[in-house]
């Protein structure tokens, strides 16, 4: 008799099915770790927590800029002339209510802010993440002859209002993203918390 | 000593000792030395052996930059400037490593364009095409991460951007983002994890890649200028009829193309490596600022027509679908060609009027996407992005009803 004719086939198989997947089943665990050792490492979730801004040297219609997660967060000074333009243009923008866009609850509304007067806002572009550049000049030419005057993204030609309300029919599909934070005394700001918001 | 140990090839002494025991001969002879090439091949041909040799290059630059570059958010900027200043003969290394960059694409994308004229992609040659694709996809990936390392301010944005790429799929889009850069930004984490990608992992999958894509080629034979299979028509040794040994006849032909092209790069490395902010662009002079973006920004040449697909749409989703979609079509090529000749030299008006529209797109395309956005501009980005698409996804039918010419049974060939 040969070799060939005492195979038992069906015992081959089970061992080939088994082992596969008991193969696969280790592949596939041993990938968690390699996959999960690329995410935010223990440190660096550490280094994203809140930051302070002292807003006590900030012009009326100066911009500041903070760090905080390695993003720029900007700080607007805006003045009343700039607040009362902001109901002007509703028919330009893309989510004039913030209904979309990302933001604490207390600034979904026209000023996106908490105190009116300061606009923080974190400056990264909700397109592909440029710096929008501030073009706070009514009809800037620069930009675009009925320029309302915010801020524009140099990469993709994003245009957002000084609210950081994106205007149509550019990239940009959102508003510009607020950050949580609150105000710790009255020329104090702390970004990545919003305790303490009334 | 006692007999030789005899071996298939029949050589004899060192070489013969060794052919017993490793394939020597054997492969020298299967991949180039005894492999026939068609003897009608023109100018067009000399850019895949131009991509193995810059390929080369860049290996070997890259190793010794690497003997001097530190990978972390805090030294790199300096380490190269150190390279540039310090280290003897460092600037030439560095120039060298980046302009190999720029001339990979030149020869990569010239190379690809010889294959959309003569047909290169076709039946039987789908899987070689697709081994280039992937070389491409790879080179794209390494050439990405390789501009990320001199931590230079355009190097920190283009990341920044190209990153953020991948936030626009739904629900898992910034997660995912956050896992690439392993970080809430790009930061000293994601260069390290670039530099890893750039020097081991991604060279290890392109030489791969190459063996495999020259394997391909070699088993089933290269196509030509007039599409026309050689195998077809064998002499009484079963060599084919137009077709000429790789060695010498080829050999001495890439080498040639290996002179000329040396001249060239080295007229660019010594005299002009920044090409007018073109092959290395004036903001990453300038070290990364995560709070300030260039005030333009803008890719390296060889990505900016995906790019200008990318601005075309003012949404952004479906932006950076078209983009992905603009280079992956390449890959359906075969398929969506139905053409029964494979050269343009027997094929209609029809064909010869798309490839010339798309190539004029790429390259409108590729102006644009170097540009600021405008509304002209923004205007003729959208068209000659619909010109690129149309190449492709009319192609099943232009093909199939355009007029063609009757192929000869023999390559046209003029000796020289």
């Amino acid at each position: 008799m040969s070799e060939a004719e005492n195979v038992d086939e069906s015992r081959r198989h089970f061992l080939l099915v088994a082992t596969t997947v008991v193969g696969a089943a280790g592949a596939v665990a041993t990938a968690i770790p390699f996959l999960s050792s690329w995410q935010p490492s223990a440190r660096a979730q550490a280094l994203g927590g809140p930051v302070e801004a002292d807003i006590s040297k900030l012009q009326v219609g100066e911009l500041m800029k903070v760090e905080w997660r390695g993003q720029a967060i900007y700080i607007v000074h805006r003045s009343q002339e700039m607040l009362d333009k902001l109901k002007d243009h509703d028919g330009m923008l893309r989510d004039p209510n913030s209904e979309e866009s990302e933001q604490p609850a207390f600034a979904k509304n026209a000023q996106r802010a908490l105190n009116p007067e300061y606009l923080v806002l974190i400056g990264v572009c909700t397109h592909l993440g440029c710096a929008p550049m501030a073009k706070f000049k009514v009809g800037d030419t620069d930009v675009a002859a009925d320029w309302p005057g915010g801020f524009y993204c140099p990469c993709h030609g994003s245009k957002f209002d000084l609210s950081g309300r994106v205007l149509k029919d550019v990239p940009a599909p959102l508003n510009l993203k607020v950050p949580p934070y609150y105000f710790s005394s009255n020329t104090t700001l702390v970004i990545g918390l919003d305790k303490g918001a009334a | 000593m006692s007999t030789e140990t005899k071996n298939d090839v029949g050589t004899t002494g060192l070489l013969g000792w060794i052919d017993a025991r490793f394939p020597l001969t054997k492969t020298w002879r299967e991949q180039w030395g005894d492999y026939y090439a068609p003897k009608n091949f023109n100018f067009w041909y000399y850019f895949g052996s131009l991509a193995l040799l810059v390929l080369i290059l860049q290996i070997v630059t890259g190793i010794f930059l690497t003997m001097n570059y530190k990978p972390s958010a805090e030294g790199a900027f300096a380490s190269v400037e150190y390279i540039m200043r310090d280290v003897n003969w460092g600037w030439l290394i560095r120039y060298m490593h980046s302009t190999g960059a720029s001339a990979f694409f030149i020869v990569v994308y010239l190379h690809m364009f010889r294959g959309l004229m003569y047909g290169s992609y076709k039946n039987p040659r789908e899987l070689l095409w697709i081994f280039g694709m992937l070389i491409y996809l790879c080179l794209m990936a390494e050439a990405f991460m390789g501009y990320l390392l001199p931590w230079g301010n355009m190097s920190y944005w283009g990341a920044q951007v190209i990153t953020n790429l991948f936030g626009a799929i739904p629900y898992v889009g910034t997660s995912l983002v956050e896992w690439i850069r392993g970080d809430y930004f790009i930061s000293d984490i994601t260069l390290n994890r670039f530099f890893a990608l750039h020097v081991i992992a991604l060279p290890l999958a392109l030489v791969f890649l190459v063996v495999a894509h020259l394997l391909a080629l070699h088993e089933v034979g290269s196509n030509n200028p007039d599409g026309i299979e050689i195998k077809k028509n064998k002499g009484p040794d079963g060599k084919p009829l137009d077709g000429i040994p790789s060695h010498p006849y080829y050999s001495v032909k890439d080498f040639m193309g290996f002179v000329f092209f040396a001249m060239i790069f080295a007229g660019i490395v010594l005299f002009e490596p920044t090409v007018g902010n073109l092959f290395l662009e004036k903001a990453n002079f300038d070290p990364a600022d995560r709070l300030q973006t260039p005030d333009e920004i803008a890719p390296v040449w060889y990505f900016t027509p995906y790019y200008a697909i990318l601005r075309a749409v003012p949404n952004k989703l479906l932006g950076v679908v078209l983009m992905g979609v603009a280079v992956m079509i390449f890959f359906l090529l075969p398929w969506l060609d139905r053409a029964k000749v494979k050269s343009i030299r027997y094929r209609g008006w029809l064909y010869k009027g798309f490839l010339g529209s798309f190539v004029i797109s790429f390259i409108a395309l590729g102006y644009i996407g170097m540009h600021k956005p405008t509304p002209v501009l923004t205007i003729e980005s959208r068209i000659f992005s619909i010109i690129y698409f149309a190449f492709f996804l009319l192609m099943p039918w232009y093909t199939n009803v355009d007029k063609t010419k009757p192929v000869p049974d023999r390559v046209t060939f003029h000796a020289h």
